[in-house]
């Protein structure tokens, strides 16, 4: 097998933060390469340097031995580069066929018309099993549909080499094996194919060579027979980092929230979750674990007031031992569950879209929450400014100023804005949404403590996240959401990572048999 | 009847100067560039049509009548496109707001068109170009006359024609070729349209200026056929260019629907006169300036209709008005 | 691998110095590019015609006071608009809007002039306009927040029925005289009393007390705070419980009202009539204005002024060279132009081939 595509020391950063340091990565003809790497470990940005997305700082980039400089996407066909993105590039008011009739066609000649990209897709269908409607519109498509769509787009435009990011992240199992029956259809075909994933299972069920990157950096590549596991995982984290997260035995746990019958039908009419039966105990972290998109944002939000609930649906708050009357949430939004006296945190996975407001500096922030109490007409300036000042002072956070918009500061620095104006609400109850993606090590062990400090003064913390190890050294106890549904609540004391696993991609997480 | 023939006669050549106003902003608006210029853009095609033609009328010892409209043509093209440019410049390159540049150039419009019209008035309040006009109302048709139909079809001049040529070709690039595929893509969603290697800023540049001198024939039709080949100064092209603003959102973005909604927008305008005489009525003078408002209440109504079906097909397109960066993240 | 030529990134910090400077480069060129347009159309030295356009608002006491008249029309508009704009909800319709406050102060003017005591009148009048302006407002939030329906578009056609109202009823007011002329005439009913020697010194005295009105309710008050949080994102507002539908439609409900408040001024201040040319086009340069300010109303009042200053002065030239009004047109548009495209470097920075980008 011959090298198709080098990238030989390529660096980008955007502003400050370096997504790629320096990667050389070889990808072979005709082979099935698994591009392994934590969240924000920057494949997704090395490969768009190969589709033309971004254009790298420096370093070179060679396909079948000659330098290339790819400029565009345009560029990228040329070279017989297709990729298909995370987020699809799709135009929705258009049918099949004309998403694939789009840009640049080196494979008609002579006069434009539909009926014969229309023709040409279907072959390309039939040849390698895609099944998939072309006159249908893409706004009526499932987002499996649509995926199918974005790889006939590509290998229509002649693509040798396809980069697919994330494809298995938003399928169901069934639909993970027909991707993967087309995906060796295509290498039979003599194609190279690199699959953006983190799940080391599918890696080690689908690709022939494994390529490992971490922080940016290229950590190096192994044959997939030769790895295991274990093996990949190493490489893929590090060296065997101990996470040794302090955990204090739950003391004083007491019934905080208690969600029943939570359903929930998205505004594209499908059903995100379904019959939810859960409680959140004061003293104690509740994990949620989850393939992404698995539920985890809605059930978040439809306790904080942010999401429609079906009727049926019951969360209700139980205020303490004093024997207060426990008060329904469904129907309340933000501002009404602030106004019943609820201390309700909540760091959602959007830290800037949604959590923080971009422009504002950390002290205008500070208030997003508050500027409405009482009764004078004037924002009270003095109260945020002083907050902002403390938590600059006590997390740490770099910053010019506190009036400096939280959109010019790193990543972890947001978070740190965003998490110490939720804790410093003094909340009964907080819930955080990948609070450490895209973190470095020592923010993140910033936010374990914080939320164990919060577990320890009796706080119910719920804590999303999407790496494993850690939820298994955080948690008290594991929600493991699958296909929105409640696949299981387990101790994460006694819980193996395995079973988590299985719990994650099948309901119930028995084996079958 | 007659009164009601008259009507129809005077609602068509209305309805074709808003047709190019219109036609040449649905496209730029397909590439997703909200062009408030329009009217502006009239203003300046109109001008160049008129003293290209008038300067060759009077300068020209021996002017040939099919020289006459070639240069109204050209410099009406020319200096709508230079209008569409400075637009695109400032919106797609320097990525300014969208809005705020529109209106600029309608005042831009305005300015050059009275400011340069001055000259050519020296001193009179109207002046004319009589072969030009001569040549661009000149029926086409000899059997016009010949009864009430042929009539209604066959009596204008030769623009009138064009504009529906145009919408006709306007709408099978837009449904049929690729570059009308690509043209609607990057209106829509410019990143996926890039992703697909379709330059967004080409695109964006073509649509915008082809559109401008498409819409600056709407001017040049006014001038030179409707308002009898007079130029003056008055505020009558800007309030064209906005009745073509008004008709885009009315065809909802489809050309085909520009020409009978250009038509049915001058039967529109013309109601306050032709329609007290056809009914017999007789209205005061305050009522027929309100009739005037029914193009716009119209509009405002198929805009809420639209957006209240939510009929992906009939919206404006996704990313009307925003300006596309490719690194943004 | 070769670097392109040139490179464009978004700049992540400015400081107040970066903008100041490419606001008064753009000017610069502005004015360069205007002088040629002066030198090749008229042939006259630029300079000298700079010099005559100055006179146009600081060649006396009188011109300066009208100049301070017009600014404070344009930016009162301006101002209007700042909450909308703020919130991010496009309101090409101020145009409108004026109209609809002014034809509503003339109408009482009109009927009730003669019957009602001069304070009430004055009442009735601004709480007529300032209704009139805030329900022309509310129709296009009111929808936007409903069905979604495009507010620029919708705003934009509102003016066209407001400008036909106008125009019906001025029709039917001036009856078989052939124009409306000053309402009032006679009794002066309605007409804002002389201040300082002008009933206009009022508008300016109102406008200026509204400049710093609506800065500290942008800046300080807690609905100013969410009109901010809602102009950033809606979702950030949803995430902080503020009601979207609600702050929208109250927002537009004041642009349009301190709109129709400036229609009142305009009548019952400067004009004491009513046409379609109340606004005379005010509403659109104002949208400009208030964006370029980036919705810092004392910025309006600097850019206001810089308008009217533009404006006046061609006039001046005009008078002087025998030439026509219409140059201040184009003299604004290309000052306008500059200063649109001198924001792509404020928000962004070409880095040429050699030069590195910025780590």
């Amino acid at each position: 097998m011959g090298n198709a595509i080098e990238l030989r020391n390529v660096t980008k950063t955007f502003g400050t933060i370096i997504a790629n340091d320096d990667v050389t990565l070889t990808i072979r003809e005709g082979e099935i390469l698994s591009l392994l790497g934590e969240n924000g470990s920057g494949k997704t940005t090395l490969m768009n340097m190969l589709s033309g997305i971004y254009f790298p700082d420096s370093g070179s980039i060679f396909v079948k031995g000659e330098q290339v400089e790819i400029r565009s996407p345009k560029d990228a066909y040329d070279l017989k580069i297709g990729m298909v993105h995370q987020h699809f590039k799709l135009i929705d008011v258009f049918t099949a066929t004309e998403n694939i009739a789009l840009g640049t066609d080196k494979n008609s000649q002579g006069r434009f018309s539909l009926r014969s990209v229309k023709a040409k897709a279907r072959e390309i269908c039939e040849r390698y099993g895609f099944d998939l409607n072309l006159d249908q519109k893409v706004y009526e498509m499932s987002v499996s549909q649509k995926q199918t769509l974005e790889i006939v787009k590509v290998l229509y435009r002649g693509a040798d080499y396809l980069i697919l990011d994330e494809p298995t992240a938003v399928l169901t199992p069934q639909e993970v094996e027909k991707l993967f029956a087309v995906i060796r259809n295509m290498k039979a075909d003599g194609k190279s194919v690199v699959i953006i994933t983190h799940k080391l299972k599918e890696v080690l069920e689908i690709s022939d060579r494994v390529a490992i990157m971490r922080k940016g950096r290229f950590i190096g590549s192994v044959l997939t027979a030769e790895a295991t596991e274990g093996s990949l995982t190493e490489m893929m984290v590090g060296e065997k980092v101990e996470l040794n997260i302090a955990r204090s035995t739950p003391s004083d746990v007491i019934k905080r929230i208690e969600v029943r019958n939570l359903s929930v039908i998205n505004h594209e009419g499908l059903r995100v979750l379904t019959d939810i039966n859960f409680d959140i105990n004061g003293g104690e972290i509740l994990g949620i674990a989850g393939i992404s998109g698995n539920g985890q944002k809605e059930l978040l939000e439809s306790i904080a007031g942010l999401q429609r609930t079906i009727s049926g649906t019951s969360i209700k708050y139980y205020p303490g031992e004093n024997g207060e009357k426990e008060l329904q949430l469904v129907g309340m939004n933000p501002r009404d569950i602030r106004n019943a006296g609820i201390h309700l945190a909540f760091v959602p996975e959007d830290r800037l879209g949604m959590g923080l407001v971009r422009s504002m500096g950390m002290d205008e922030n500070m208030m997003l929450k508050t500027y409405d109490e009482g009764s004078s007409i004037i924002t009270n300036r003095k109260l945020p400014r002083e907050m902002a000042e403390q938590i600059k002072e006590s997390l740490g956070v770099v910053t010019p100023s506190i009036t400096t918009p939280v959109a010019q500061l790193s990543g972890g620095n947001v978070q740190k804005v965003l998490v110490g104006r939720e804790i410093s609400s003094d909340p009964t109850v907080i819930m955080t949404a990948y609070a450490v993606r895209g973190l470095d090590i020592n923010t993140s062990y910033t936010i374990y403590r914080l939320l164990n400090e919060q577990k320890e003064r009796g706080t119910a913390v719920v804590y999303v996240g999407e790496e494993l190890d850690v939820l298994l050294e955080l948690c008290d106890r594991i929600l493991v959401l699958c296909g929105g549904r409640v696949s299981g609540i387990v101790d994460a004391r006694e819980v193996t990572k395995e079973e988590l696993g299985l719990l994650m991609t099948k309901y119930g997480g028995k084996e079958e048999g | 009847m007659d009164s009601l023939l008259a009507w129809i006669l005077r609602a068509i050549p209305f309805g074709t100067i808003i047709m190019y106003g219109a036609l040449g902003e649905i496209l730029t608006e397909k590439s997703g560039n909200l062009n408030l210029g329009v009217p502006g853009i009239m203003y300046l095609g109109g001008f160049a049509g008129f003293a290209g033609s008038y300067y060759y009328e009077h300068l020209s010892p021996n002017p040939n009548g099919a020289m006459c409209v070639f240069v109204a043509l050209a410099a009406c093209i020319a200096a709508s496109m230079a209008g569409g440019l400075i637009y695109s410049f400032i919106t797609i390159t320097l990525r300014a707001n969208q809005n705020v540049t529109g209106l600029a150039l309608t005042i831009f419009g305005k300015g050059v068109a009275n400011f340069f019209g001055v000259y050519i008035l020296n001193g009179a309040s109207y002046t004319a170009a009589p072969l030009a006009n001569s040549m661009f109302a000149a029926r086409i048709f000899p059997f016009a006359d010949k009864n009430a139909v042929t009539q209604v079809i066959f009596s204008y001049g030769f623009l009138v024609y064009v504009a529906v040529i145009l919408a006709v070709i306007f709408g099978k690039v837009l449904n049929r070729t690729r570059v009308g595929l690509n043209l609607r893509a990057v209106g829509e969603n410019p990143a996926a349209a890039d992703a697909d290697g379709i330059s967004v800023t080409k695109y964006k540049y073509l649509a915008t200026c082809i559109g401008a001198g498409v819409s600056g024939l709407g001017g040049l039709y006014y001038v030179l056929d409707y308002n009898h080949g007079i130029w003056a100064t008055t505020g009558q092209i800007e309030a064209l260019g906005w009745l073509a603003v008004a008709l885009v959102i009315f065809t909802t973005w489809k050309p085909y629907n520009a020409i009978w909604g250009a038509y049915l927008f001058g039967m529109f305008y013309w109601l306050y006169q032709f329609l007290p005489d056809i009914m017999g009525w007789k209205l005061a003078g305050y009522v027929t300036d309100l009739i005037q408002m029914v193009p716009y209440v119209v509009t405002i109504f198929v805009l809420l209709g639209v957006s209240r079906r939510k009929k992906k097909e009939n919206q404006p397109p996704e990313s009307l008005g925003l300006s596309y960066f490719r690194e943004d993240r | 691998m070769k670097e392109p030529f040139v490179r464009i990134i978004r700049r992540r910090s400015d400081t107040f110095r970066h903008k100041v400077l490419v606001r008064f480069i753009a000017i610069v060129l502005a004015l360069i590019v205007n002088a040629f347009f002066i030198y090749f159309v008229t042939g006259l030295n630029p300079v000298d015609v700079y010099v005559v356009m100055f006179r146009g608002t600081f060649g006396n006491v009188m011109r300066f006071s009208w100049a301070i008249r017009d600014m404070v029309t344009l930016l009162g508009i301006g101002i209007a608009l700042a909450p909308a704009f703020k919130m991010r909800f496009w309101n090409i319709g101020a145009e409108g809007q004026v109209l609809m406050g002014g034809l509503a102060t003339a109408l009482i003017m009109v009927y009730c002039g003669n019957s009602l005591p001069t304070p009430v009148l004055f009442l009735v009048m601004i709480v007529a306009s300032v209704a009139a302006g805030g329900i022309w407002g509310f129709i296009p939030a009111f929808f936007k927040s409903k069905w979604r329906t495009n507010e620029t578009l919708f705003t934009l056609m509102m003016n066209y029925v407001a400008i036909s109202i106008v125009s019906a009823l001025t029709n039917y007011m001036r009856g078989q005289a052939s124009s409306l002329g000053k309402l009032n005439m006679g009794t002066q009913a309605g007409w804002l009393p002389k201040f300082l020697g002008q009933s206009y010194n009022i508008n300016i005295l109102i406008i200026g007390i509204l400049t710093v009105l609506i800065y500290l309710y942008l800046k300080y008050s807690k609905q100013g705070y969410e009109i901010a949080v809602i102009g950033e994102s809606e979702n950030t507002a949803l995430y902080a419980g503020i009601n979207v539908t609600r702050v929208r439609i109250r927002t537009m409900i004041i642009s349009g009202a301190i709109c129709g408040l400036v229609g009142f001024l305009i009548v019952s201040g400067r004009d004491q009539t009513i046409s379609t040319n109340t606004a005379g086009g005010n509403g659109f340069t104002a949208i400009i204005v208030a964006w370029l300010a980036k919705f810092n109303t004392f910025y309006m009042a600097l850019i206001s002024f810089l308008l009217i200053f533009l404006t006046k002065g061609a006039a001046e030239i005009a008078s002087a060279y025998a030439l026509n009004d219409f140059a201040a047109d184009i003299i604004t548009a290309v000052i306008l132009f500059f200063i649109l495209g001198s924001e792509f470097f404020i928000n962004y920075k070409l880095i040429f081939r050699g030069k590195g980008g910025d780590r």
